[in-house]
């Protein structure tokens, strides 16, 4: 049958929709949205805000994300925090190499995304020069907002499914840029007296 | 009172005890020339005679090194200098404290561009190891007797050294184009 | 001097014993285990994979710890030597996060530069700008006519960011040592802290907020009341962190005797900060060689006795005490006045200004294009950065960018500690050794 092919050939990612497999297809891209593990690529002072989101007060566990897997091979989406070296490079795409397919990449920062205000020899002058970028989130460094934001963004498109597409046909990332969002300055008591 | 300028609290007759004051000739400290810069006293002892300025130094007082950098003065070779240092194209700035009587010091060595080769302090100062291995990378100063001088900042196949003045920076012309909403 | 006959003691003939003079003391008889650094370029270590199989069981292995890793603090890589799981050499390879600041730093001007210097140590963005600030001032000759609002609002910041880095030491260094709670709990006080630098900088983090000749805003209205929050809730939640991780035997066990460091070795490495102090060398800048107002302010420093990780966390523990100490006396005694000079060269003029008089204007273009002109020189300026002693070494053309600036990063020394702290211990030694160097790899790499 059309569908044990498709799935032979490329995966449950391979369905292609119709009345009997679009449920299924819905089903699978909830789930991958709702539970997409970061693989800790921290690198600078992104890093630093993106620890803050993992934190009790921007909580990304609510996205299912808290989980920072150190192994790649466990992880969904490599969040590129921070500026990349020269010397940095192989070895970014050496870990985004180690993912498994399905993978999402977010460019956080505008070192990441751009090389940022380092605009000389030894940063590599955005992220998307070595692996394919789905979403740049500007900022440096982002508001842990702004992080939420393209994190959410992303889960968006995981959910409609264009995203797992678009890597079949071009091998391109999703190229999206998200605004920054300014973060709030009210004072927030947080824990128990 | 004003924000404290940390090295001026040095006792006033630091520099006297090797002073020669006569004439015209300049202040040494240890047989090397010594002024004053905002405050700070600056060596300025020779190649030759840097290790051993550096091991009178240590019995002075100065135990550790705080910071030891290279620089390049290709496009500013006019930089004021004390009478008798002869310039040249680099120069290695080592910066020194001293615990014991809460004192700084700086020793500026002039290295040529020919020959950009002077002692290593690894054997006095093992700490010296990171920032001359630092000073190689950026600037070519080769250190003799060093353990290990190896790139440390950039890969290790990397041709050049970066913070050179004939080093170019590197920018890539950006275009901005109409950025999004 | 006469021996009783009757006791078996050796006695030397050599006479009295001297201390040898400091010249003559080598690296070996300094350092307790010289070749406790792995001298092994990369590329040999790569080599080391095409070694044939089947390798004698009494082999060391070479592993490679980074440089992505979820301990290593960042991008560090480490080279261990391993004999089973105990370490025997280990080599830290940096560079990994190299930025080029140096060189951008003599495209930049004076102004600009403050934004190049503070994404360095990011951890403590404000003691990366009063280092430069302050070198910067010296040249200029401007150092002793900072408005004293300005000098004590710095100190104010300054001390808030060694807060916010130390909380941030703990929440690291819970997690690395298995203590996951400590993370979200060190998280939750810094929020705290970020939360006033936001309302006084605008930037949570790499604020750009101190600037030669003063700050770049006045503090906002209601401060005290915000950093006498601060000093409400702090204390009792590190009362908090005392009963989860200081009395812990779990803890005391896995810090106590672990990567230690004589005084001798971390004077002669140039190691300065918790680390110097956890040694014994009661060294801290602020009251020894006193910059700002530090010499006016009763405070403690913290020293340890035996140079291992737990006295490093716990001389990081007090000193986020001293330094609530400090802010709490800052705040009695903070002065009015302007809070950046009032030198049209260099400080540019308030923005209300800039419609009414011309030379307001040209004064602001040129400030913010040009830049101001800095006369020829070079000065070295030390401060006291939580992590250690951080330095600006600025020469001066004459020009509006300075012609060498290099930052003196206090993690560069003290990641030259790890081999000799290692050595011996195993490898989860190590992780609980890099955490309590507490290096921040963009200040190591610049």
């Amino acid at each position: 049958m059309g569908l044990v092919d498709d799935v032979r050939a490329d995966g449950i990612g391979g369905l292609s929709h119709n009345a009997i497999t679009g449920k299924l297809e819905d089903l699978i891209n909830w789930s991958r949205s709702r539970s997409s593990w970061p693989a800790s690529f921290g690198l600078a002072c992104c890093a630093i805000e993106m620890m803050a989101t993992g934190a009790a007060h921007y909580d990304i566990s609510r996205f299912g994300m808290e989980v920072f897997r150190a192994s790649p091979r466990q992880a969904d989406i490599m969040i590129v925090a921070g500026r990349v070296s020269q010397k940095m490079a192989p070895v970014l795409r050496q870990v985004y190499d180690q993912m498994m397919e399905p993978k999402w990449v977010i460019s956080m920062g505008v070192c990441a995304s751009s090389g940022g205000m380092f605009n000389n020899y030894a940063l590599v002058q955005g992220v998307d020069q070595i692996v394919p970028v789905d979403v740049y989130a500007p900022g440096c460094p982002p508001t842990p907002e702004t992080l939420i934001h393209a994190i959410e963004t992303l889960h968006q498109k995981i959910e409609d499914g264009e995203i797992m597409k678009r890597r079949a046909e071009t091998g391109a990332g999703a190229n999206l840029h998200v605004e920054e969002i300014a973060s709030t300055s009210v004072p927030v008591l947080l824990g128990t007296k | 009172m004003s924000e404290h300028d940390p090295a001026t609290e040095m006792p006033a007759d630091e520099s006297a005890e090797a002073d020669e004051p006569t004439g015209p000739e300049p202040e040494l400290l240890h047989g090397c020339i010594v002024a004053e810069s905002l405050g700070q006293t600056v060596v300025h002892p020779t190649r030759e005679q840097f290790l051993d300025l550096m091991k009178a130094l240590a019995d002075d007082g100065y135990a550790m090194i705080v910071d030891l950098c290279g620089v390049d003065y290709l496009d500013h070779m006019s930089r004021p200098l004390p009478d008798g240092v002869e310039r040249e194209r680099f120069e290695v700035v080592v910066n020194m404290l001293d615990i014991t009587h809460r004192r700084r010091i700086r020793v500026r060595v002039q290295v040529p561009e020919a020959e950009p080769t002077v002692a290593s302090l690894c054997d006095l100062h093992p700490g010296a190891e990171a920032y001359e291995r630092e000073a190689y990378d950026m600037f070519g100063i080769v250190f003799d007797d060093h353990p290990d001088l190896t790139r440390i900042l950039m890969p290790e196949d990397w041709i050049g050294h970066p913070l050179r003045k004939d080093y170019d920076a590197g920018r890539i012309p950006v275009q901005f184009k109409g950025a999004h909403a | 001097m006469t021996a009783p006959t009757d006791v078996n003691v050796e006695r030397t003939t050599a006479g009295e014993q001297e201390m040898k003079s400091r010249s003559e003391t080598t690296a070996r008889e300094l350092m307790r285990e010289l070749g406790a650094v792995l001298r092994m370029s990369e590329a040999e270590a790569a080599q080391l994979g095409d070694l044939p199989d089947d390798p004698d069981e009494d082999q060391t292995m070479i592993l490679n710890m980074g440089p992505q890793h979820p301990s290593t603090h960042g991008v560090l890589r480490l080279m261990l030597e391993l004999q089973g799981e105990t370490v025997l050499r280990c080599k830290p390879i940096i560079g990994y996060l190299h930025t080029g600041m140096e060189k951008t730093g003599e495209q930049l001007t004076y102004m600009q530069g403050g934004t190049n210097v503070t994404r360095m140590d990011y951890l403590s963005p404000f003691n990366n700008e009063l280092a430069f600030s302050m070198a910067t001032e010296q040249l200029l000759g401007i150092a002793d006519d900072i408005p004293e609002r300005a000098v004590w609002m710095r100190m104010l910041l300054s001390e808030l960011n060694r807060m916010s880095s130390h909380l941030l030491f703990m929440a690291t260094n819970g997690m690395d040592l298995g203590a996951v709670s400590m993370m979200i709990y060190g998280w939750r006080e810094r929020e705290e802290v970020l939360r006033f630098f936001q309302k006084v900088t605008g930037l949570r983090m790499n604020h750009n907020f101190i600037r030669p000749g003063g700050l770049a805003a006045d503090l906002p209205p209601g401060w005290r009341d915000d950093v006498l929050r601060l000093l409400d809730i702090i204390p009792e939640r590190l009362e908090e962190y005392d009963i989860l991780m200081t009395g812990q035997p779990i803890w005391r066990e896995r810090l106590q005797g672990v990567g230690v460091i004589t005084p001798d070795e971390a004077i002669a490495l140039g190691a300065s900060g918790p680390i110097l102090r956890s040694t014994g060398v009661a060294w801290d800048l602020r009251r020894d060689l006193p910059y700002l107002r530090y010499d006016e302010m009763d405070f403690d420093v913290i020293v340890g006795s035996y140079g291992d990780a737990y006295d490093r966390y716990a001389i990081r523990l007090n000193e986020i005490r001293e330094s609530m100490k400090i802010v709490r006396q800052i705040l009695d005694r903070m002065p009015e006045g302007d809070y950046r000079i009032q030198d049209k060269k260099v400080t540019p003029p308030p923005r209300a200004r800039i419609d009414e008089s011309m030379e307001a204007l040209i004064h602001h273009f040129k400030i913010f294009t040009e830049g101001f002109k800095v006369p020829e020189g070079e000065v070295y300026v030390g401060i006291e950065s939580p992590r250690g002693e951080i330095g600006c070494y600025i020469a001066s053309d004459g020009s509006s960018t300075p012609y060498r600036m290099h930052m003196r990063a206090p993690s560069f020394a003290n990641i030259q500690c790890l081999p000799h702290m290692m050595r011996g211990g195993l490898v989860a030694d190590a992780v609980a050794v890099i955490s309590s160097v507490d290096p921040v790899l963009g200040d190591v790499d610049r």
